[in-house]
């Protein structure tokens, strides 16, 4: 992964979820991403948004297993911001501006165009479930994302046995399916 | 809807594996006889991917804000917008700011006051006549400027328009530009006039019928070398069904319109051109065709009067070919750049940098 055992660590600690890694690797780093998004016509704001989506294209990245580091971990995050944050620049404004800053950075393209295909279709899910409505989107989020048991489920929302609490998921769940793959094929293509 | 329900419920099973080794083997047979539970278990296990990626992310997502208030409000990092430079610098220098300004203007008072106490008082007669005189003066000078400025412009605005007009575009920044042959085969002389509406004066180097290429350099010490061209030359063939655009001079103004290439040749299955679809109208001729990346892909040419909406484009490789000839015959080296810096970027803003390097082809 990287030669650095801390690093290292860090990292595998990001995989399994371990908030005080994510926490280190936070502190550690945000300061540098935020100068260079204040030092290029950018706010308070937009430097959390591009160093937490930066750090979720990291935690997607190692969860994958296959995440091979060619250089300093400080490098390929403020790569992976540098290219973010001109994407932003891009769509707002209607000249590549030059960016100032460090010099030391690689290109990410291929790690970000995987990224986005699991963006597109992170969105897609977050509007299915959105779009679904009450109690649905509880009743899921309960069941796949708590995974709490078919048996809790029924008591949390006060029907009267599990399997007519499993009758309104299968429903549900039905309905979601249908959302989300009707997009989905689109994205695809 | 009930058995729907309890196959979905075997499938989810199947894919967490909660299955017995009895009841794996059951479904698994089931699932290699019937290609619909087959198709099932595949889409829900895709399904149950994107779920999980959804929920980890969404997990992660609200942990990462979490973290970003906690070191907030314990300090270790800090969000405040850094103090710009210019503003530190005002303060420092308030007071020698100050002492500046009043200096200066106790100066103007003085001086000012000087002025008016040895200034000798005149005749307001006088000066009335003296501005008469001055109108007159004035109104000769003025006279003169514009004499002098219509001779300035003569020789570079020709007096009658042009028997011919035609586009060209710029494909070496040093002053070279193709146009259509039939443009300017005839001409005596060529102009070229810019969207600024400046006029050059241009020389025919190499035109070739068949392909329907001519090639022009700018001879006119007023015009400045452009150091990157925004667009760049496709040497290969383009493909059938390709959005295409093209910016042309059919008026004074420059005008743009977009269509598709629709075959990979031209009259009679001629294999120098395109056919394309594209609204082009007399004065069109000579113009780029871009592909929506904002590569060459050819040279606008003629339209079939016998069809409509059926316009013929030389090939951009065709360019290539006329440059390897003019190499030939001369000296001349044109350096052609085969990459775009407009890909990807919206219409829009490609035009505005295209635009410039279009010209409008005038030949006598």
């Amino acid at each position: 992964m990287t030669s650095d055992p801390i690093e290292k660590a860090l990292l595998e600690g990001l995989a399994r979820n371990d908030r005080a890694s994510t926490t280190t690797l936070y502190r550690e780093h945000f300061g540098m991403i935020q100068a260079l998004i204040l030092n290029n016509n950018g706010t308070v704001d937009d430097a959390r948004d591009v160093f937490q989506e930066a750090m979720v294209v990291l935690y997607e990245k190692v969860k994958s297993g296959e995440f091979e580091l060619s250089c300093q971990l400080k490098t390929y995050i403020y790569s992976i911001c540098r290219r973010l944050w001109l994407k932003k620049l891009t769509q707002k404004q209607r000249f590549l501006p030059e960016l100032e800053g460090s010099d030391s950075w690689i290109a990410v393209e291929d790690d970000l165009e995987h990224f986005e295909q699991q963006d597109q279709a992170f969105h897609l899910m977050e509007k299915a479930m959105n779009s679904l409505g009450e109690p649905c989107r509880s009743l899921l989020d309960a069941f796949y994302l708590q995974k709490k048991s078919m048996l809790e489920i029924a008591s949390v929302f006060g029907y009267t046995n599990a399997d007519n609490a499993k009758t309104q998921k299968y429903k549900c769940l039905t309905r979601l399916k249908k959302i989300f793959f009707a997009q989905y094929k689109n994205l695809e293509v | 809807m009930r058995e729907d329900m309890q196959l979905l419920e075997a499938v989810e099973r199947y894919l967490n594996q909660q299955m017995s080794q009895e009841e794996k083997l059951h479904f698994e047979q089931l699932r290699a006889s019937n290609p619909e539970v087959d198709h099932l278990v595949v889409e829900h296990q895709l399904f149950l991917q994107q779920m999980e990626h959804f929920g980890n992310r969404k997990q992660f997502q609200s942990t990462l804000n979490e973290i970003h208030n906690d070191l907030v409000t314990t300090g270790e990092i800090k969000t405040v917008q850094p103090k710009v430079k210019v503003i530190q610098l005002v303060d420092k220098y308030k007071k020698v700011f100050a002492l500046a300004a009043s200096i200066a203007g106790i100066t103007a008072l003085a001086i000012s006051g000087l002025v008016t106490y040895f200034t000798p008082k005149s005749n307001p007669s006088d000066i009335a006549q003296l501005k008469k005189e001055i109108n007159t003066v004035k109104i000769s000078q003025k006279q003169t400027e514009n004499e002098i400025n219509t001779l300035k412009h003569a020789p570079n605005r020709p007096a009658t328009p042009g028997k011919f007009g035609g586009t060209g575009f710029l494909i070496d920044g040093k002053g070279y530009l193709v146009t259509s042959a039939h443009v300017v085969s005839k001409a005596d002389s060529v102009y070229i006039v810019n969207t600024k509406g400046e006029y050059f004066k241009a020389r025919t180097v190499h035109v070739n019928d068949n392909t329907d290429i001519a090639i022009l350099k700018i001879e006119d010490p007023r015009f400045e070398p452009v150091r990157h061209l925004p667009y760049g030359i496709r040497k290969a063939k383009a493909d059938l069904g390709e959005q295409i655009f093209t910016l042309g001079y059919p008026r004074t103004e420059i005008v743009y319109n977009e269509g598709y290439l629709s075959a990979k040749t031209g009259y009679n299955g001629d294999t120098v051109t395109y056919q394309i679809a594209i609204s082009a109208n007399p004065g069109n001729s000579g113009g780029p065709i871009f592909n929506q990346h904002g590569e060459v892909i050819g040279v606008l040419s003629g339209k079939q009067v016998t069809a409509e909406g059926v316009v013929f484009s030389s090939q951009s490789k065709n360019i290539f070919r006329a440059l390897d000839s003019l190499k030939q015959d001369s000296s001349t080296t044109i350096r052609i750049q085969s990459n775009s810096s407009v890909k990807g970027i919206d219409r829009v803003m490609q035009i505005k940098k295209i635009e410039e390097c279009i010209y409008n082809v005038m030949s006598y």
